[in-house]
């Protein structure tokens, strides 16, 4: 009883990244969100609306501002292609493209390719606890043990009641900081735990970061097939 | 005397003939020299400050930090105001916007689906308002292999090369896909009205030109432009007055912390023009340098020659009273009166050679095709007033250089000698 009630104590860092991973994937999900975009010159606001069966395919359509309305990305598996209303063409986003900035953001289209369920690329390792904003978190690092992952390593805060990321920090295989995520406004949403506001910052790029809200979310709908096509992203 | 001694060399040929054509060639191979290198220095210049540099440049102090980049998110904004306030200060100087980028040229097939693509180097430029500065810089009239220049918006030119390689005809549709000034994709369609030969390597491997306008609308870069490039009245770059310039750009735009504030770079000190224009003016002088000793060694050896057929002339002179001094000083005045009619056929017969390469030049592109810096494919010579007296320095002081140290020979000789020399 007592290595049962110490187990529930001190949970392994895998079964803390399952936990994660339940709160922050789920079958499917349909979202509207706000990108706030802090460039060093300006500041603009990018609103869209998501739809995400699992982890492999996802659509977006941004809805303002005016230059943006009507541009669509999907993502099947692992290709991506973007819709541009003012050329009528899309381009399927492969390589180096993959690098380039989300909107000008501080995500980059291999951000959103991401397969979000840590475990299946991850191996991880609690190297203690911190506090973040009076939340005690384990930290855990996470080194990848698949080639095909844009972060090699990263390190996450997670909340020990929620378990809920507050801070990650993506590493490049050099050991250099990429990229740093702030993970905030925490709801509980259908039973879930979810963040409602997160901050990109890119570590190599000027600027205050990107923040990103969800304005809405709704789990586990359905969500037609017709939608993750590319004949829908011309409609 | 003077009379006498031109008399003397117009008659006896057998004594000037060879001395004159040695001068004349001389003469006539450096005036050329001299021309083709400054030719060839002035045409790398205009073509860099054509294309790139201009004789100033205007940017942002954080785009000139990474120019190299063509970072437009670093670009000059409000550039309407700007460009006010740079023709009321500086109404000598043309100015004009530009915007580079790079991106890709995407040309699809039948169902609009990528056919092929290509990375281009692109540059935005005044090519629909009226005003032909910007054409004529770039020489688009006379670089067009197919279809025509742009006259609407929404057209651009390929570079031919890179259309033959994307299999891009006039009258068909590309996409490119760039980085507008926010870091966000950009997509834009263009009809390709023409295709161009630049005739240097890096421009013709990729490069596509299209007005500013639709640039700015691609781009996203509404009243922006990554530089502004300012060119002296009839092109041609006189640092002098364009340090004038600067000094009183810098009085009206002081330098400050503020890494958007305009800042004004010269052609020298853009892309290592500077180094280049001081080690090709230095290998001129170093040039010029060694002819003119070179002549010297020719002419002295000429002398020398000239004279050790003389000696008995030199001797039956010194023989019947004529002084030392005095026949070395006619020797010196025959080489200056040789040395200015060599020099002055000489310098014709080089400026008119220079004159040929300098309106037909020499055509080196079949050499430049996989050239990756910025260098003109024809060199030109070019004439300047320097031309008309470069010849004479070495025609005429190593002329008479070489004469002066054959002439020592004359006090080294012995009266004994004279007579048996009279004798045979």
């Amino acid at each position: 009883m007592l290595c049962v009630s110490l187990n529930a104590q001190n949970p392994s860092a895998k079964e803390i990244i399952e936990k994660v991973d339940k709160n922050m994937s789920a079958n499917s999900r349909v979202f509207t969100s706000k990108m706030i975009i802090h460039n060093p010159r300006n500041t603009r606001t990018v609103e869209s609306k998501s739809w995400n069966i699992g982890e492999k395919k996802s659509y977006t359509e941004y809805l303002s501002p005016p230059r943006e309305q009507g541009t669509k990305m999907l993502k099947l598996e692992d290709q991506l292609w973007i819709f541009s209303p003012e050329t009528d063409r899309i381009i399927q986003i492969s390589g180096h493209m993959l690098r380039q900035s989300v909107m000008g953001s501080d995500l980059s289209y291999e951000d959103m390719m991401e397969d979000p369920h840590l475990l299946n690329h991850y191996t991880g390792k609690i190297d203690g606890e911190e506090k973040i904003d009076d939340r005690t978190c384990w930290v855990i690092t996470l080194i990848a043990n698949t080639a095909d992952v844009a972060y090699q390593m990263q390190k996450v805060w997670i909340d020990k009641d929620r378990y809920i990321p507050l801070k990650k920090e993506l590493y490049a295989k050099s050991g250099v900081l990429l990229k740093r995520m702030e993970l905030s406004d925490i709801k509980q949403i259908q039973g879930r735990w979810f963040p409602e506001k997160m901050l990109f910052k890119d570590i190599l790029k000027e600027g205050e970061g990107t923040e990103f809200h969800i304005e809405e979310i709704n789990f586990n709908v359905a969500i037609p097939d017709y939608i993750f096509s590319k004949a829908s992203l011309k409609k | 005397m003077i009379r006498f001694l031109l008399k003397g060399i117009l008659r006896d040929k057998q004594r000037s003939l060879l001395p004159v054509v040695i001068v004349i060639i001389g003469v006539m191979l450096t005036v050329f020299m001299f021309c083709w290198l400054k030719g060839v220095l002035n045409d790398s210049v205009e073509l860099n400050a054509n294309f790139n540099a201009g004789h100033v440049k205007i940017m942002t102090a954080s785009y000139a930090k990474n120019v190299d980049q063509t970072p437009n998110d670093l670009a000059l904004i409000g550039v309407d105001t700007l460009m006010l306030k740079l023709n009321k200060e500086f109404p000598e100087m043309k100015w004009g916007q530009r915007i580079h980028f790079g991106g890709l040229i995407d040309a699809p097939d039948s169902k609009g689906e990528t056919r092929t693509q290509g990375p281009a180097m692109g540059f935005g430029i005044d090519l629909l308002s009226g005003d032909r500065s910007e054409i004529e810089r770039f020489n688009l009239d006379k670089s067009v292999r197919r279809g025509r220049l742009p006259v609407h918006s929404g057209e651009i030119l390929l570079s031919e090369e890179f259309s033959r390689k994307l299999k891009v005809n006039p009258g068909d549709t590309v996409t490119l896909i760039g980085s507008t000034m926010n870091g966000s994709m950009a997509m834009y369609n263009y009809t390709v009205c023409g295709t161009i030969v630049f005739g240097t390597g890096p421009m013709d491997q990729g490069s596509v030109i299209a007005d500013i306008k639709d640039v700015r609308n691609a781009l996203d870069m509404n009243n922006a432009a990554g530089e502004i490039v300012g060119y002296l009245p009839g092109n041609y770059y006189d640092e002098e007055k364009i340090n004038q310039i600067v000094t009183r750009f810098n009085k009206l735009f002081p330098s400050s912390k503020d890494e958007y504030a305009p800042v004004m770079l010269t052609l020298r000190q853009q892309n290592s023009l500077g180094n280049m224009i001081d080690q090709i003016k230095a290998l001129g002088a170093f040039a010029v340098f060694i002819f003119v000793l070179s002549m010297s060694l020719v002419l002295w050896n000429a002398g020398l020659l000239g004279g050790l057929r003389r000696y008995t002339e030199f001797g039956t002179r010194l023989a019947i009273g004529e002084d030392y001094s005095h026949i070395y000083k006619t020797m010196i005045y025959e080489s200056v009166l040789i040395g200015i009619i060599g020099s002055l056929i000489g310098t014709t017969i080089g400026v008119i050679l220079s004159l040929y390469m300098q309106n037909h030049g020499l055509d080196l592109s079949s050499m430049m095709k996989n050239a990756t810096i910025l260098m003109p494919a024809v060199f030109h010579a070019r004439i300047t007033s320097a031309a008309f007296f470069i010849g004479f320095i070495p025609g005429l002081i190593s002329t008479v250089v070489g004469t002066a140290l054959s002439g020592i020979g004359i006090y080294k000789r012995k009266t004994a000698q004279l007579f048996k020399e009279l004798e045979a």
